[in-house]
């Protein structure tokens, strides 16, 4: 028996489902392959969700979506081995009727998802595994080989949206595998604790939420950083770092996170907690200069699949989401104008990524990944330094202000001389540019 | 032949929660599985069906989100997918739970003679084991429980055989259908539908009867006030205050080491040692 469907979806995580959600709803026949036991049961993330890329394909999302908190304050810390500095930002503008970041614990945020994808008309099917894809004598993509008996079936494209590794698209040569340095692994767990513990521990509400991203001494001199997401009843920690550094400096990853959980700024926030879950999972953070080809004849790919990540602004499963819309548009359009799915269809999905933030912010912070791994010092010297400074002015002890200014511009130029100050901001300016 | 199949949607046990205040159990967001013995009733199920031909339907009772389990049994080979669901289901304790679903099977047979009806041997929620006999004795089927394998059936004379666990031994039981079956953990594992049972799966309607659709006549025999059992308390068990003892191995021969650790076990434990001798000599 062979099926043919308009379009197979690979993967059911925040890119696919977009994908296939989009796809069902224009009236398209859709098939969804996921290999997990349902959507999110194999799927990792801190993790935020942003309101607004889900909203474009969902509306009224909020109505029913598992969230946990909206996001009201933001903290920055520089950690050094002692405590941290940085910055917070909490408004209470962020209290909208329609927040614009949430907390959200995937497994249950995407089998929701999923179930909009089915109820939206898509044909989705779990526990299966894509091994290949299959082409047709023109060498188009023509459908996807299975792990199970009968398992071919057929389409006029497929989407990729298989994640980081990109197994489907690796092993079909439509892309190189993932490298060392354009992945971070993260770790993270969920620690339980009562709802009001929560929220007086972090000065907030019922439905607020509170977010730290730090970095400093805890990546012990590797490109990473740390988190710290609190969900309705539980704090989701984490931290990762470049795979290429964990393997260069033989860290595992485990040591990091118990580390940074010692921290004596972090340490506090988890008392008295319950470790439930503990999870790993890699996340795409090489930049637009990791992107693979995106599309060709039947087929594209999106997501993390794609390496859609702005680590600088821990953005992804915006981008999946808003990568899978895009993908499923182009389809639509060509269907709607009886065009053939081949590579010069498909290229509009990459004009459109290209006109959207997704490409642009990836263009915009191309060189981050190169600047960040060569000048490691950014997570080492900085925290480093900005902590003492903090601790010198702060400190009263008779030395008068003027020198101790002086103290702490010696402290700079000894780390890392005029020059190389001069460097560091250059380098950092260019990157963001 | 003409099989049912019930099976019950449960919370995976392995991932359960107890709620570290209110010590309740919590259900929000805990994965749910098919009872894992339905799973072995449905792969005897599937099996007989495809030696003798006919069809395999599964019945469950739960809320509207049993479908997905209902869903996933299609997805094995199952023919029809059956979902009773109904507030006055609500808080059924197994008297009640088998009335419902032995009237279910009623219902059913009115289509067409069910020969057999498969349930696991119990769930790994309730843990009682009183669903299957339970519809067993209400439909009067001959019924056989604890069973590891079907060992045959004979559809001319209508008989099947199978091995039943027992104490001590296996019991080798044959009887006349129709008849319910509970079956055991360590028969045949549940099979990897095909790609094509797995579109169908999804494809397929679920057939969804309420009480009345059921042909339950009389509501006052289901949910929580049909059912007399009521649970006091949930508590979870206190982890014991005895710590592990370390054994000082420095210097010390292995056998000199055991001698010790047992005569200080045996210390602690004065009957332990007259149990082990009496084992030791039964064997």
């Amino acid at each position: 028996m062979t099926e043919h469907f308009d379009a197979i979806v690979v993967g059911a995580g925040p890119s696919g489902n977009a994908a296939a959600y989009c796809l069902a709803k224009a009236g398209l026949s859709v098939l969804q392959i996921e290999r997990g036991e349902y959507a999110g049961s194999k799927n990792v993330q801190g993790a935020i969700l942003y309101a607004d890329a889900l909203e474009r394909i969902i509306p009224d999302f909020r109505e029913d979506a598992p969230l946990e908190r909206h996001i009201v304050e933001q903290r920055f810390w520089m950690l050094d081995d002692q405590g941290h500095m940085g910055g917070h930002y909490r408004s209470d503008s962020f209290n909208e009727e329609k927040p614009n970041r949430y907390t959200i614990i995937r497994a249950q945020f995407d089998r929701w998802f999923s179930a909009k994808v089915r109820e939206a008309g898509a044909l989705v099917v779990y526990e299966t595994t894509v091994t290949s894809l299959i082409r047709d004598n023109h060498g188009k993509v023509c459908g996807v080989r299975t792990d199970r008996e009968d398992g071919d079936v057929y389409a006029d494209v497929v989407i990729m949206a298989d994640g980081v590794n990109a197994l489907v698209a690796s092993r079909s040569g439509l892309k190189t595998e993932v490298r060392p340095e354009h992945v971070a692994l993260a770790v993270k767990e969920m620690h339980f604790l009562p709802e009001d513990v929560i929220q007086s521990r972090f000065n907030i509400g019922e439905e607020e939420g509170v977010v730290i991203e730090a970095m400093g001494s805890v990546s012990v001199g590797m490109v990473g950083t740390a988190f710290l997401y609190t969900n309705r009843e539980s704090i989701a920690v984490g931290i990762g770092c470049l795979v290429s550094d964990f393997a260069e400096a033989q860290v595992r990853p485990s040591f990091l996170l118990d580390r940074f959980k010692a921290h004596p700024s972090i340490r506090p926030l988890l008392a008295g907690s319950e470790v439930k879950e503990y999870a790993a999972h890699l996340i795409p953070e090489g930049g637009l200069k990791a992107v693979p080809q995106l599309y060709g004849d039947g087929w594209m790919i999106v997501g993390d699949a794609a390496q859609f990540v702005n680590a600088a602004h821990r953005e992804g499963s915006n981008l999946a989401m808003t990568s899978g819309r895009l993908a499923a548009e182009t389809v639509i359009e060509a269907k709607t104008r009886n065009q053939p799915l081949t590579a010069r269809t498909l290229a509009a999905y990459k004009a459109a990524l290209e006109k959207s933030f997704v490409l642009k912010d990836l263009h915009k912070y191309r060189r981050l990944p190169d600047v960040l791994h060569g000048n490691k010092h950014f997570f080492t010297e900085y925290p480093r330094l900005f902590s003492q400074a903090a601790q010198t002015m702060l400190r009263v002890d008779g030395v008068d202000k003027r020198t101790k200014e002086k103290q702490v511009r010696k402290a700079f130029q000894a780390s890392r001389r005029v020059t190389g100050l001069i460097g560091d901001v250059f380098n950092i300016a260019r990157a963001w540019r | 032949m003409n099989i049912v199949v019930c099976i019950k949607q449960v919370p995976d046990s392995a991932q359960i929660r107890v709620h570290p205040v209110t010590n309740t159990i919590m259900r929000q967001g805990v994965p749910t599985i098919i009872n894992p013995y339905d799973l072995f009733s449905l792969e005897a199920a599937l099996a007989l069906r495809d030696m003798t031909g006919g069809t395999v339907t599964v019945l469950t009772m739960g809320p509207p989100m049993a479908e997905e389990s209902l869903r996933k049994a299609l997805g094995y080979g199952a023919d029809r997918a059956v979902l009773l669901t109904d507030r006055f289901f609500a808080g059924s304790d197994t008297l009640a739970t088998s009335y419902a679903l032995s009237t279910a099977i009623a219902k059913l047979a009115e289509e067409a003679p069910i020969d057999m009806v498969f349930c696991g041997k119990q769930t790994i929620d309730g843990d009682t084991a009183q669903v299957g006999p339970g519809i067993a004795c209400r439909l009067g089927l001959n019924q056989l429980t604890y069973v590891t394998a079907v060992d045959g059936l004979d559809a001319a004379a209508r008989e099947i055989t199978v091995q039943r666990r027992s104490e001590g031994g296996v019991q080798v039981l044959r009887t006349k259908l129709p008849v319910m079956v509970t079956m055991l953990e360590g028969s045949a594992s549940i099979r990897r539908g095909t790609l094509p049972d797995l579109l169908r799966a999804a494809r397929a309607p679920i057939t969804v009867w309420n009480a009345a659709a059921a042909g339950i006549e009389d509501v006052q025999r289901c949910g929580l006030r049909g059912s007399p059992t009521v649970v006091k308390k949930v508590f979870a068990p206190k982890p014991r205050a005895e710590k592990a003892k370390l054994i000082d191995v420095k210097g010390r021969r292995d056998g000199e080491i055991a001698a010790d650790t047992l005569a200080a076990l045996f210390a602690a434990l004065p009957k332990l040692e007259g149990d082990l001798a009496r084992q030791a000599v039964q064997a």
